[in-house]
């Protein structure tokens, strides 16, 4: 068990966790900021409003 | 368009199937009943056998008569009214069963019977729990969902009859894990208390909501999966994890009610109020945040107020409240580091929680006199605010130093009702009234003037009672951390509880006017259903200035 310690492990699991996490918010973000997807989300907006019936 | 085809395929798909497994069921539940030496599993085996009998009649008659008709070119309603119903009688039972606990606290004589046990305080809190988080707000998460998944993907409920499966097994499990705890059965973990064959029986229930969920969203004729589908999903499929690993068991015997945990010690901890947790996070936040996300923009009339925001909301919400609950273990035996992670995300959680509220507020911009004018949108508005504070609120309760004070005082409890009755309370009873009128084609509800009655009474009662806990919590938590100059403890821990005695009383009147409250919202509810004069067939034929043809726009 030479080299790989609690710390070595616990140190690699956080900052390992912030890139992680932060690249995953920043993902969703710019998913979310997607010029392309405007017109999408500008429709899926009204949904709730929409007709009610089927067919 | 308006002229409903009622055009039938026959009964509904799985029909026949769910009978004979209703038979198989009934056939072997009788037999657990009868070769169990365990009383408690031969009467739970009997409430098994009981309903699986009565599935299995009314699927035959069903059947035979006719009367069990597919209707594939509407929506599946009849479920939801259903729910509805579910929905309100567990309100009744569940927040009956928490002003009888409150008042047992106040006058702890009462229903204490100690040779008997059923209605002791230890017996009826957990049915408090469960009665109110998964009978009334389960019933409210998977009616509004069926409805909701409907609308906004243009499709009806998939799985034939699968979905009255969900809803009756459902209310099964409430049976089973109900009677269990008044029995004494339990596993002893919080929110998680049903032994190891409820644990079960919900489990194949929850799977098949999933299916039909899922099914549901993959017929669809929209494109975008709206973003209240994606809290609903998140929901389904987390709690599912959660209930898994959580209630990893081995049975003491196979007709044995009894279990051993999977886990011990402080992994054990870690693991159930990760569940713990998390049933806060998907089950009373995500859930009822896509009630939020569809029922306020179509009560309002106005479109989200940012659906960009609503997709980083969940994206964000979701990723960090999985890692919140170690701050239930602050100064346990969980490692430091585990108790630091569990608060830094809980804090973290403060950014998402009120992106989503703001989100939801500012839905209304355009609309705010409907603040003035309808009592409903009100509900829903302040039902956000109080999603806001608590969610304001736990965040500070989890950052350590806090915590040393507030932790296993009544500020916790305060913190947990200004959540569940100001927030998933006012949400549930807010898309509730909205639904009434949809669900059983009526004009509006019976009287706005009850709405009234039932929010300023619901709402002077959550203050009473957070307000109540706020003093006695902080309180009995500096009476505990109270040391005399000799250096021992200033008040032994009776004299805490006699401390309380006052504000449980208030709080004790506070539970009393939310069920008061949710009394009133019964009988609007039941006046809505009976009125024919209500009709909207009726009014229809007088005045119908909306309606076009749907070939006008081709």
């Amino acid at each position: 068990m030479s080299g790989l310690t609690y710390e070595t492990v616990s140190r690699i699991a956080q900052q390992g966790g912030l890139i992680y996490f932060g690249l995953l918010f920043l993902a969703g973000c710019a998913f979310a900021l997607l010029p392309s997807k405007k017109a999408e989300f500008q429709h899926a907006a009204r949904m709730p409003l929409d007709d009610e019936e089927l067919s | 368009m308006s002229a409903p085809s009622l055009t039938s395929s026959g009964p509904p798909a799985g029909s026949k199937v769910l009978l004979i497994i209703s038979v198989l069921g009934a056939f072997l539940a009788v037999l657990g009943a009868g070769l169990t030496h365990d009383t408690i599993f031969r009467l739970q085996a009997g409430t098994f056998a009981i309903a699986a009998i009565i599935a299995g009649f009314v699927l035959s008659s069903g059947l035979a008569g006719g009367k069990l008709q597919d209707h594939p070119d509407q929506y599946s309603d009849n479920i939801i009214k259903a729910g509805v119903i579910a929905t309100m009688f567990w309100a009744a039972a569940g927040l009956l069963a928490g002003v009888v606990i409150a008042a047992q606290l106040s006058w702890p004589n009462l229903l204490f019977f100690p040779e008997a046990g059923w209605t002791n305080f230890g017996r009826l809190r957990p049915l408090h729990t469960s009665a109110v988080i998964f009978a009334f707000g389960g019933n409210a998460l998977i009616a509004t969902s069926f409805w909701v998944v409907q609308r906004t993907c243009k499709a009806r409920l998939a799985g034939g009859i699968t979905p009255w499966f969900v809803f009756w097994g459902y209310q099964l499990f409430i049976v089973l894990a109900a009677t269990g705890y008044l029995m004494g059965a339990t596993q002893g973990k919080e929110y998680a208390e049903p032994v190891w064959y409820t644990d079960i029986w919900l489990t194949i229930v929850w799977v098949a909501y999933l299916l039909v969920f899922l099914g549901t969203i993959w017929k669809r004729k929209e494109p975008h999966i709206y973003v209240a589908n994606w809290f609903y999903l998140a929901f389904i499929v987390t709690i599912a994890l959660l209930h898994l690993v959580n209630n990893a068991a081995v049975p003491v015997g196979w007709l044995n009610h009894r279990s051993y945990g999977a886990m011990s010690g402080v992994q054990d901890a870690l693991t159930q109020w990760w569940y713990g947790h998390n049933a806060v996070g998907f089950f009373l936040t995500a859930g009822f945040l896509a009630m939020m996300y569809y029922f306020v923009p179509k009560r309002v009339e106005r479109p989200v107020y940012s659906y960009r925001l609503s997709i980083v909301h969940f994206w964000a919400l979701i990723f960090i409240y999985i890692w919140a609950g170690p701050h239930h273990l602050h100064y346990t035996a969980l490692p430091q580091w585990a108790q630091t992670l569990g608060m830094t995300f809980s804090i973290m959680l403060w950014m998402p929680s009120w992106g989503g509220m703001i989100n939801g507020l500012m839905t209304l911009s355009g609309a705010w006199d409907k603040l003035r004018t309808d009592p409903v949108v009100r509900m829903m508005v302040v039902a956000i605010a109080f999603y806001g504070m608590a969610t304001f609120e736990g965040p500070v309760m989890s950052i350590r130093a806090v915590n040393a004070l507030s932790h296993y005082t009544d500020w916790t409890i305060g913190h947990v009702h200004s959540g569940a009755l100001g927030w998933n309370g006012f949400i549930t009873f807010g898309a509730i009234y909205c639904m009434v009128p949809w669900l059983w084609k009526k004009k509006a509800m019976y009287s706005n003037k009850l709405i009234e009655w039932h929010f300023w009474i619901a709402t002077t009662g959550i203050l009473l009672y957070i307000a109540a806990m706020w003093v006695s919590g902080i309180m009995e938590g500096l009476m505990w951390r109270e040391y005399t100059p000799q250096g021992f403890l200033a008040y032994s821990f009776i004299e805490t509880v006699s401390a309380k005695h006052i504000e449980n009383v208030i709080r004790t009147i506070g539970g009393l006017m939310f069920l008061t409250g949710a009394l009133i919202m019964i009988v609007n509810i039941w006046k809505t259903i009976t009125s024919p004069e209500l009709d909207l067939a009726a009014a229809e034929l007088t005045d119908d200035t909306s309606a076009t043809p749907a070939t006008a726009n081709a």
